[in-house]
């Protein structure tokens, strides 16, 4: 039991907390839900980035393909929400795969340039293939079933955003299994030293394609739940931006841990909420500042922050004595 | 052949631009092992002085370009002592973060000072006239452009090869601590080097502005571009900075030209066939 509320505690701390915030802001659904979504994607990059130790900025290429998949199933074939999900997932896993035959050769600035590649071209493709895709319109048109065949999907985002917390919770329970499991520890072990992984006999770079797979996969599921929800993809789920944004989140978090990508999505949608909203012409000030002042104060991340602040108190105490 | 020569006087010049901007990121990621994106951030500055002086103080456009260009050297001396220094020991993920932080300040300053608006530099007449070519016209800047480009290859070469600046600063690049053992100041080396680079890119930027319109959101707009020169020629190699922008701007202009519906896709692809191949650039030491 005491193992249990350790390693499960932090988790229900942060689903109770999810869950607290829907009451206190109840006509904020949209955005909550945007900030769970946005969780999933940063979750993946972490599988990807933080664990595997594959510098990418091109995970938008992954979500943008659950996305479009998912939408365009939506409209063609089914409309059920969970289906929807599933395709998602299978089209994100099939791009990471076949991308990373051919990017797991390579590594530091090269891989991320390659990944970019990736997702430029899926963005230019999404972009000239008007018919299906809407180009720079969008997708519109998505109309999902009740999830299940129970909950509707309602004007205020209230199925929206239960439906977005349940594959959160779904996708980090998959994770923190994950990573325990004998593939994560691997994957912590490549990213350390390949050379030793590669002479106790594993497979470098099998393990990086699936972890770029799972990571694809998982990506695809947030890009999904996106299209399910907002009821529209647009080209800037391929975007660059997205990436890059994904990135900040994940690293001002704390990579290669669960809880920081989850504190970093938080914190920066709500900053830039807040800024945004407060002066939408200078916000950038407010999340450039931020994000210099975590990687000079904090360089592990927020979720570092209690860990320094107790060393910094006893460092005062030993300055005293 | 009309198609041919346009492709390649076009792309020339696209790619003396490039070049210009990309070398000095080339240059500090070889010799720092600093990622940094926030380098277009210095083509950003540059262009933004020159329409500043040019535009609403009516400075003429050559005095104009070396006051902006000098102005931006002298705001990146003390940026590197400040922040970048700090920036070198971090890890790849930390300097990435980093230098985009200093991006969003940078972009967020220019938009405070000038607005978002897109910031023009008037071209002086002598260089809006066109010449006659044979085959087309083209305007002088054009020409102007190429032969700055050629001219600033042809002095970092002069400087990297017969100075003795360039003597320490490749010392400095293949051994930090034997060449400060010996004697020479890394950190001003270092430092110069940086404002160089910087320089650079404000000179590419102002003369580049007709091409890569400056607003201020030119520093992400265009990241991805000009990480791709470097990527592609190999970190550090002043040389393979100079053939990967020609031959970038050269295959940008030619898909351009010959298949404008796809270009970006055509383009794309042959920058991942290109690194998948050589992932180490064109002229990058292996393991470096």
């Amino acid at each position: 039991m005491k193992a249990f509320t350790k390693s499960w505690g932090p988790a229900l701390a942060l689903l109770i907390f999810a869950i607290g915030l829907s009451f206190l802001m109840p006509f904020n659904l949209a955005f909550l839900t945007r900030i769970l979504i946005m969780v999933i994607l940063v979750l993946s990059l972490d599988l990807v980035l933080g664990y595997a130790g594959l510098a990418t900025l091109g995970q938008a290429a992954m979500y943008g393909a659950g996305a479009y998949s998912a939408g365009l199933f939506a409209i063609h074939v089914w409309a059920d929400p969970v289906a929807g999900l599933l395709v998602g997932a299978i089209a994100g896993a099939v791009l990471a795969f076949v991308s990373g035959l051919v990017l797991m050769r390579t590594h530091g600035l090269t891989l991320i340039m390659l990944t970019i590649a990736v997702a430029a071209i899926c963005h230019e493709i999404a972009n000239k293939a008007r018919d299906l895709t809407g180009g720079a319109d969008g997708l519109r048109g998505i109309r999902m079933d009740p999830v299940l065949g129970l909950f509707a999907f309602d004007f205020v985002g209230k199925t929206g955003f239960w439906y977005a917390l349940a594959a959160v919770s779904i996708v980090f329970v998959f994770l923190a299994l994950l990573t325990r499991a004998p593939f994560g520890l691997s994957l912590r072990g490549i990213h350390e030293s390949p050379d030793r992984m590669a002479a106790i006999g594993v497979s470098v770079y099998w393990r990086r394609v699936t972890a770029y797979t799972v990571g694809g996969a998982i990506a695809g599921i947030a890009g999904a739940l996106a299209a399910q929800v907002t009821q529209i993809v647009s080209l800037e789920s391929f975007s660059f931006t997205l990436s890059a944004e994904a990135l900040i989140m994940l690293i001002l978090g704390g990579t290669g841990r669960l809880y920081g990508p989850v504190l970093g999505t938080f914190i920066f949608m709500f900053v830039h909420h807040w800024a945004a909203a407060n002066d939408p012409f200078n916000w950038l000030f407010v999340i450039g500042a931020m994000v210099l002042a975590v990687v000079f104060f904090l360089p592990k991340g927020i979720i570092s922050a209690p860990k320094v602040l107790t060393r910094l108190g006893k460092g005062g105490r030993h300055a005293g004595s | 052949m009309t198609l041919v020569l346009n492709i390649f006087v076009d792309g020339i010049a696209y790619g003396m631009i490039l070049f210009m901007i990309s070398v000095g990121l080339s240059v500090t990621m070889g010799l720092m092992q600093v990622v940094n994106l926030a380098h277009g951030g210095f083509a950003l500055l540059g262009g933004t002085f020159a329409h500043w002086l040019a535009q609403e103080n009516g400075v003429p456009f050559w005095p104009a370009t070396v006051l902006a260009v000098v102005a931006t050297v002298v705001i990146s001396l003390p940026l590197e002592r400040i922040i970048f220094r700090r920036i070198y020991g971090f890890g790849d993920l930390q300097q990435v973060l980093a230098t985009i932080g200093l991006t969003f300040l940078m972009i967020a300053s220019i938009n405070l000072w000038q607005g978002s608006s897109l910031l023009s530099i008037p071209l002086p007449e002598t260089l809006k006239q066109s010449v006659d070519l044979g085959f087309r016209t083209l305007p002088v800047h054009r020409l102007v452009v190429i032969a700055v480009g050629f001219a600033s290859i042809l002095g970092l070469w002069v400087l990297m090869d017969r100075t003795l600046f360039g003597i320490r600063l490749r010392a400095a690049v293949d051994n930090r601590g034997t060449a400060s053992s010996l004697g020479i100041d890394t950190d001003w080396i270092f430092m110069a080097a940086f404002g160089l680079g910087a320089g650079l890119a404000a000179l590419g930027g102002i003369l580049g502005a007709e091409i890569l319109p400056i607003d201020a959101y030119y520093p992400v707009r265009y990241m991805v571009l000009f990480l791709i020169v470097v990527a592609v020629g190999g970190m550090g190699s002043i040389f393979g900075s100079f053939i990967a922008a020609l031959g970038i701007g050269l295959l940008e202009t030619a898909t351009r030209y010959i298949v404008p519906d796809f270009a970006t896709i055509v383009f794309f692809i042959f920058v991942i066939i290109l690194l998948a191949l050589r992932p180490q650039g064109l002229l990058g030491r292996v393991g470096a």
